[in-house]
C-alpha cells in the first residue's frame, strides 16, 4: 500500500501541486457557475481539442527539460502537414489510397526530425542559444512553407482521412488515442530510459554531465529530432482536423505550449519536469476554454485568462515558497 | 584601431556583411544603389528599430520581453480610442499618451517580475497572452480606420526629386527613430543608470553587493522598452494609416532575432545600440534586395532565416574548428 | 563576557563587535562573537565551512543585522547594525571569493564603479574613471590595460582589479575572502606583497583563508570561529599549522605517513612521454594495483591537464597510455570510463556533481547500464545500488530524492566518489578532493581513499597541498610547468623536503 502511495508520488512529482490545484479550482468554479459544464458535451469538445495543442506541448517539452526551446514547432508541424498533403495529391488527391497516406506520414515524420537534427546539430556543435537556433529555423520553415505553398491552403484529401480527424473509437477520439499514447510514449522515455534521464542532467549542467561521461551532444541531437518528430505528429493531426494545411495553422499555438510547460512546473532553466503534470496542466486549459466558452466568451478571453492562469501560479509557488522560508525560520 | 575591431567585433563584421551585400546588390540591380531606395529602406525599417532598441535595454539588464510587440497593439489601440475621446490631440499629445501606456505596461512586466520572482520568459508569455487576449476580445478584431488627419497624413521631411522623375524622401518615422536611436545610447552608455543596467545583466549579485536597486533597475528596463513599444505602436499606425489589432502579431520574435543578431546575449550584460541597429537593417536590406533581385517574395523570410542560421552557426564556430587539420598544419 | 579590553596592546581597534548574534531557520550562525581589528594590522579570520566566518563580514558590511544587544564601534562611532551604504562610505571594503566583478565592462570601469553609483542619473565621466583606475592601478604596482574588458584578464589579475576597486572606496579595513583559492604560487607571493604594502600604509586587511601556510605568513593576529562560536584570539607568532587545525576543528589530528611498498602488485597504467603542447611535456610513469600515486605541484603546473588526457578529454599529441598492458587511446571520456578509468573532477560545484538534481541521480549517472532491468531502467535497482554505495562510503543523507546540493561538501565528496566506483574502475583519479570540504571530513575522504587503494584499486592522487599527497599516497610526483620535476617517497623523506622543492 505504501509502496503503491510512493509510486503514485514519484510517478507525478512535486510539480503537480500547481496545476492539480488549477484542475480543482477550475473543475469547482465552472460547475458552479455554469449547469452545463459538468456534460459529456464539455468533455467531448476538450477531448477533441486537447490533442493539436497536446502533441505541440509535447514537442516543446523535451527542449524545454534541456534548458532550451523549440520555437520552430508549429512551422514544423504546417510542412509536415504539407508533406503529406504532397503525398497524397501526387497519389490522385481525393482518391489517394491508405499506402500513400502512410506513406506521407513517415515522410512527414523525417521532415519534422530533419529540422530538428539541422538545429540540434547547430546547438549542441556551436552551442549558439537554442532560443536564437530555433528561432531563426522557424523563420527559414515559415519562408519555405509560404515559398512552397504561394501563401495559400491545400486541401482535398481522401475520405478515410476524416476518422483520423473526427472519429471515435469506444468512445474515445482518435486524436486523443493518438495523444495519449504519445504521452505515455514520452513519459517512459523520460523516466526510464537512458536518453530521458541525460536530458535532465543537461537541462542543469551541461559540463557537469559531460564529464560524468554523458555524451551530451548526442542528447542535444536527439531530443531536437524527437521535438521535429512530434511537431510533425501534431501536424498530421492537424491536417486530419482541418481537412487543409496552410502555413500560419496552429501559430498561435507556439507560446501556448511554453506556456502549458511552465503551468506544468517544468522549470524554465532546464532540468525539472514532468509528462504528467504537464497533461493535467493542458487539460485545464482546455477545460478554462471550454468553460468560458459556455459562458459565452470567446477563445481569446479564455488566452488572456491562459496567461493570468500562469501567472496565478507563478505567484501562488512565490507564496509557498515564502512560507516555507518562513517556518523554516521559526523552527 | 585594431582594439576598436576587437572590443566591436560584431559590429564590424555585421557592416562587413552589409557592405558585400550592397555591393553585390549594387552590382546586380540598377535600383538597389539609389537615395530613393535607401530612404525607402530607412522609413520601413523605423518602426522594427525603434522595437530593437527598446528590448536590446532589456536584454542588457539580463531579461527578455516576449510581450512587447503586443503590448504596442494595446497601446496603439487605446491612444486611437483616447485621442478620438479627446477628439483629436496632434503628436506631441499622441506619442505622451502612446509613451506613458506603453511604459505602464513594461512597469507590470517588471511588476511580476521583481515581486513575485517570476522570471521574464515566464512572466512576458504570460503578460503576451493576456494582453493579446483581452485585445482581441474586447475589439472583437475590429480594426480602427478613423483616426485623426495628422495621425494619418505622411510628414515628408527631406524630398529630393531623382533623374526618373521619382522622388525620394525621408518620412517622420526616421526622425523619431533617429530620436530614439539616440536618446537609447545616450541612455545606457553615457549615463550612470544605464552603466547599472550593463552591471545588472553582467553581474546581478555583484550589482546586488554593490547596493544598486534591483527592483528599480527592472522597472528602468521593461519601462524603457515599453515606452519605446508605444512609441513604434503609434508610429506603425501613422505608417500604416490604420490600427489593426493583430497587426504586430509575432513581431516580437523577428525583432528578437534581429537584436541578437545585432550581437545582445541572452542572458545580460552585453550588446550595442549599433550593432542592433546594423542587425535590423542587415536583414531589411537582405529583403530589400532579393525583392529588387525579382525573387519570389514567398522566399524572403525562407532566405532570412537561412542567412540568421549560418550567421549565428559562424560566429559560434571559430575557423580553426571548422577546419580542424589547419591546426595540425600550423604546429 | 564584558571583561574583554577596549584596547589591544594600548592600540584603540579601528573596529570592535561584541555581543553578535545572528539566527538562520533556527539554527544560531553566530553565539556571542566578538571580533576586534586593529588599524594597518593584518589579521586573519579563521574557521571551517560553516563557523560562521562568511555571517560575521556579512554583518560587518551591513549585508546581514545581528540580532538585538549588538554592539558595533568603527573609527570611533557606534552602531547598532550597518548598512551596506554607511559601511562602504566609511571605507570598509570586502573582496568577495567570487570577486563580484562585471567580466563585459572595461578594467576601468570595474575599479572605478562606484562613480556610477548614486541615486540619481548622472552623466558617466569615462576619464575620470580611467583616471582613478590608473592611479589605483599604480599604487598597486600593476600595469594592465584599463580599457580592455575584464573577461580578457585572468583570474588573478581580475583579483587584482578587484583589490584596485575596493582602494578606490578609500578603504581602511578590507576584507578578502579566500583570495588565493584559484592563484598561482607565484600569483599568491605578489597578492601577500600587495597586502603587506595596505597594511604599511595604514590599512587594516582581514584575510580569510583555508590556506594555512599562507595565514600564517601573513597575519599579525589570529581570530578562531568554530560552530559560530569564537574559540580565541591569537598572535600568529609561534603558531603551527597543526595547531590552527586543531583550534578550528576542535580536534586532534595526528596524520601519519601511510605509504607502503607496491613493488610487487601487477602495473595498472602506465604513461610513457606522454606530451600537450604548452600543457604537459614527456610525462612518463606507472601506477600500480593498490598504489596510491602523489602527483603535487603549483596551480598551472598541468596536473589537471595531465589527469584530463588520461581521462580522454584531452587529447595528448605525442606519447602512449597503455592500461594492464594494453595500449589505449581514447577518442572522449566515455572510452576512458568504460576502459576502467574514473576522474573525479576538482571543481565540484560545476564539473564533479549536478548540484540541482537529486543524490540519487548523481550517484548512478556513469553507470545507467547497471540499473537497467530489460532494457528500461529500474527504480528498484536505482535504489538498491543507490543504498549500498551511501552504506559502503557511509554518507549521511536524509532521503535519495533529496538535491545533492543539500548535503556538506564532504558528504558530496563521498558521493562524487561512489559515482565513479559505481562504474567498477580500474584507475581512480582525484583531482584535489579535498577542496571545499571542511578540515574535519577530510580525513574521512582519506580514510576511504585507503580502503579502496587496500581493496587493490590503482589511485591518482593530486593535490596542491603536499601534506595531503606526503601523508597519503605511496609514491609522490612534482610537477612544475608541465614537467616531471622530482620523484618522493614519503617513507624516505620528510614533508620539508618536498614542500622545499614545490615551493622553490
Amino acid at each position: 500500500m505504501n509502496t503503491a502511495v510512493n509510486r503514485i508520488k514519484e510517478l507525478l512529482g512535486p510539480e503537480i501541486a500547481g496545476p492539480g490545484l488549477a484542475f480543482v479550482a477550475v473543475m469547482l468554479f465552472f460547475s458552479l457557475a455554469s449547469p452545463q459544464f459538468l456534460s459529456s458535451a464539455t468533455f467531448g469538445s476538450v477531448a477533441f481539442q486537447l490533442p493539436e495543442l497536446g502533441l505541440l506541448t509535447l514537442a516543446m517539452l523535451l527542449p524545454v527539460l534541456t534548458g532550451g526551446l523549440n520555437l520552430a514547432i508549429t512551422f514544423t508541424a504546417n510542412l509536415a502537414g504539407l508533406t503529406v498533403a504532397w503525398v497524397l495529391q501526387a497519389n490522385g488527391g481525393v482518391d489517394a489510397g491508405m499506402a500513400s497516406f502512410i506513406l506521407g506520414c513517415i515522410l512527414a515524420i523525417a521532415v519534422g526530425a530533419a529540422t530538428g537534427v539541422v538545429m540540434g546539430l547547430v546547438i549542441a556543435y556551436t552551442r549558439a542559444h537554442p532560443i536564437l537556433v530555433s528561432l531563426s529555423m522557424m523563420i527559414f520553415v515559415r519562408g519555405l512553407g509560404e515559398f512552397l505553398t504561394r501563401g495559400g491552403d491545400i486541401s482535398g484529401f481522401p475520405a478515410f482521412l476524416q476518422p483520423i480527424g473526427h472519429g471515435s473509437l469506444a468512445g474515445i477520439p482518435i486524436p486523443l488515442l493518438i495523444f495519449i499514447v504519445c504521452v505515455l510514449v514520452w513519459h517512459v522515455l523520460l523516466t526510464r530510459l537512458k536518453l530521458g534521464f541525460n536530458t535532465y542532467m543537461i537541462g542543469s549542467n551541461i559540463d557537469a554531465a559531460r564529464y560524468s561521461g554523458v555524451n551530451t551532444r548526442k542528447v542535444l541531437v536527439l531530443v531536437y529530432t524527437l521535438s521535429g518528430a512530434m511537431s510533425a505528429v501534431a501536424g498530421i493531426i492537424m491536417l486530419a482536423r482541418f481537412n487543409s494545411v496552410r502555413v500560419g495553422h496552429g501559430e498561435s499555438y507556439l507560446l501556448i505550449t511554453v506556456l502549458a510547460c511552465f503551468l506544468g512546473g517544468v522549470n524554465p532553466f532546464g532540468g525539472f519536469g514532468r509528462v504528467i503534470p504537464v497533461f493535467v496542466a493542458l487539460v485545464v486549459l482546455q477545460l478554462l476554454s471550454s468553460g468560458l466558452n459556455l459562458m459565452g466568451a470567446n477563445q481569446h478571453l479564455a488566452t488572456a485568462v491562459w496567461g493570468i492562469l500562469l501567472i496565478a501560479v507563478m505567484i501562488l509557488r512565490w507564496f509557498a515558497a515564502q512560507l516555507m522560508i518562513f517556518n523554516r525560520r521559526k523552527g | 584601431m585594431r582594439k576598436l575591431v576587437q572590443s566591436h567585433a560584431t559590429e564590424f563584421a555585421l557592416l562587413a556583411v552589409i557592405a558585400a551585400i550592397c555591393v553585390v546588390l549594387s552590382l546586380a540591380t540598377d535600383s538597389f544603389f539609389s537615395l530613393g531606395n535607401a530612404f525607402d529602406l530607412l522609413n520601413t525599417s523605423s518602426v522594427n528599430i525603434i522595437f530593437a532598441v527598446g528590448l536590446l535595454v532589456v536584454l542588457i539588464a539580463g531579461g527578455i520581453d516576449i510581450s512587447f510587440a503586443v503590448a504596442a497593439s494595446v497601446v496603439q489601440y487605446v491612444t486611437a480610442l483616447i485621442l478620438g475621446y479627446i477628439g483629436g490631440g496632434g503628436w506631441i499629445s499622441g506619442l505622451l499618451i502612446a509613451g506613458s501606456l506603453g511604459i505602464l505596461l513594461g512597469a507590470f512586466n517588471a511588476f511580476l517580475i521583481h515581486r513575485f520572482r517570476i522570471i521574464s520568459i515566464v512572466a512576458t508569455i504570460a503578460t503576451f497572452n493576456i494582453y493579446f487576449g483581452l485585445l482581441m476580445f474586447f475589439t472583437q478584431g475590429v480594426s480602427i480606420y478613423d483616426l485623426p488627419d495628422w495621425l494619418t497624413d505622411r510628414v515628408v521631411l527631406f524630398e529630393h526629386e531623382m533623374a526618373d522623375g521619382t522622388w525620394a524622401e525621408i518620412t517622420l518615422p526616421v526622425l523619431v527613430m533617429v530620436i530614439c536611436v539616440v536618446a537609447t545610447w545616450l541612455f545606457i552608455t553615457r549615463t550612470t543608470t544605464g552603466r547599472q543596467l550593463y552591471a545588472f545583466g553582467d553581474n546581478p549579485e555583484g550589482a546586488r553587493r554593490f547596493g544598486i536597486n534591483i527592483g528599480a533597475m527592472q522597472f528602468i528596463a521593461f519601462g524603457w522598452l515599453g515606452m519605446m513599444a508605444g512609441i513604434a505602436g503609434l508610429i506603425q499606425a501613422h505608417y500604416a494609416q490604420e490600427v489593426v489589432p493583430n497587426a504586430l502579431y509575432g513581431r516580437e520574435l523577428d525583432v528578437l532575432a534581429a537584436v541578437v543578431l545585432g550581437g545582445a546575449r541572452l542572458g545580460g550584460g552585453k550588446g550595442s545600440v549599433l550593432g542592433c541597429v546594423l542587425g535590423v537593417l542587415l536583414i531589411a536590406i537582405t529583403q530589400n534586395g532579393l525583392n529588387l533581385l525579382g525573387v519570389s517574395p514567398f522566399a524572403f523570410k525562407m532566405i532570412v532565416g537561412a542567412i540568421i542560421l549560418i550567421a549565428i552557426t559562424l560566429s559560434n564556430t571559430s575557423i580553426e574548428k571548422l577546419l580542424p587539420f589547419m591546426r595540425g598544419a600550423r604546429r | 563576557m564584558a571583561d574583554i579590553p577596549s584596547t589591544v596592546g594600548g592600540v584603540k581597534p579601528l573596529l570592535s563587535l561584541h555581543n553578535i548574534n545572528m539566527t538562520f531557520g533556527g539554527i544560531k550562525a553566530l553565539k556571542n562573537v566578538s571580533f576586534e581589528v586593529l588599524p594597518g594590522e593584518v589579521h586573519c579570520l579563521a574557521g571551517e565551512n560553516g563557523s560562521g566566518k562568511s555571517t560575521l563580514i556579512k554583518i560587518i558590511t551591513g549585508v546581514y543585522r545581528p540580532e538585538d544587544g549588538a554592539a558595533i564601534e568603527y573609527d570611533g562611532q557606534t552602531y547598532s547594525h550597518m548598512s551596506p551604504v554607511t559601511a562602504q562610505a566609511s571605507g570598509i571594503q570586502v573582496i568577495w571569493q567570487d570577486l563580484a566583478l562585471f567580466p563585459e565592462m572595461t578594467v576601468a570601469e570595474n575599479i572605478a564603479f562606484q562613480t556610477v553609483i548614486g541615486r540619481w542619473p548622472r552623466f558617466v565621466n569615462y576619464r575620470t574613471m580611467r583616471d582613478i583606475a590608473v592611479k589605483a592601478l599604480k599604487r598597486l604596482g600593476v600595469v594592465l590595460d584599463v580599457d580592455a574588458p575584464l573577461k580578457d584578464y585572468s583570474i588573478a589579475q581580475r583579483q587584482i582589479v578587484a583589490i584596485a576597486r575596493a582602494l578606490v572606496g578609500e578603504a581602511k579595513l578590507v576584507f578578502m575572502d579566500e583570495p588565493t583559492a584559484s592563484l598561482t604560487q607565484s600569483e599568491t607571493d605578489h597578492l601577500i606583497e600587495i597586502v603587506r604594502s595596505l597594511s604599511a600604509s595604514g590599512v587594516a586587511v582581514v584575510f580569510v583563508s583555508h590556506r594555512l601556510a599562507e595565514v600564517l605568513e601573513i597575519s599579525n593576529r589570529l581570530t578562531v570561529l568554530r560552530d559560530g562560536a569564537l574559540v580565541g584570539v591569537y598572535p600568529v607568532q609561534g603558531m603551527t599549522q597543526s595547531r590552527v587545525t586543531e583550534l578550528m576543528t576542535g580536534k586532534n589530528f595526528d596524520q601519519q605517513v601511510r605509504a607502503k611498498s607496491v613493488r610487487d602488485n601487477p602495473i595498472v597504467l602506465e604513461v610513457k612521454r606522454l606530451s600537450r603542447p604548452g600543457q604537459f611535456h614527456d610525462i612518463s610513469f606507472n601506477v600500480r594495483s593498490g598504489e596510491t600515486l602523489g602527483i603535487t605541484g603549483l596551480l598551472g603546473a598541468g596536473r589537471t591537464e595531465l589527469a584530463l588526457a588520461l581521462f580522454g578529454m584531452l587529447k595528448p599529441k605525442s606519447g602512449s597510455v597503455s592500461l594492464h598492458g594494453k595500449p589505449v587511446r581514447f577518442s572522449s571520456n566515455r572510452d576512458a570510463i568504460k576502459a576502467g578509468i574514473a576522474y573525479l573532477s576538482e571543481d565540484r560545484l560545476s564539473l564533479g556533481l549536478i548540484q540541482p538534481q537529486s543524490i540519487a541521480d548523481n550517484l548512478v549517472i556513469a553507470s545507467l547500464d547497471r540499473i537497467k532491468s530489460g532494457g528500461l531502467l529500474s527504480d528498484d535497482r536505482k535504489r538498491q545500488l543507490v543504498a549500498r554505495w551511501i552504506a559502503d562510503l557511509g554518507v549521511k543523507i536524509g532521503r535519495q530524492s533529496d538535491a545533492v546540493s543539500t548535503l556538506s561538501g564532504g558528504n558530496q565528496q563521498r558521493i562524487a566518489i561512489a559515482k565513479w566506483l559505481a562504474t567498477d574502475p580500474k584507475l581512480l583519479i582525484l583531482d584535489a578532493p579535498t577542496v571545499g570540504v571542511d578540515v574535519g571530513a577530510r580525513a574521512g575522504i582519506f580514510e576511504i581513499v585507503a580502503k579502496l587503494a587496500e581493496s587493490g584499486l590503482a589511485i591518482i592522487l593530486i593535490s596542491d597541498e603536499v601534506p595531503e599527497v606526503y601523508f597519503n599516497a605511496d609514491r609522490v610526483l612534482h610537477m612544475a610547468q608541465g614537467q616531471i620535476a622530482g620523484w618522493f617517497d614519503p617513507q624516505s623523506c620528510s614533508l620539508q623536503d618536498i614542500e622545499a622543492a614545490v615551493y622553490a
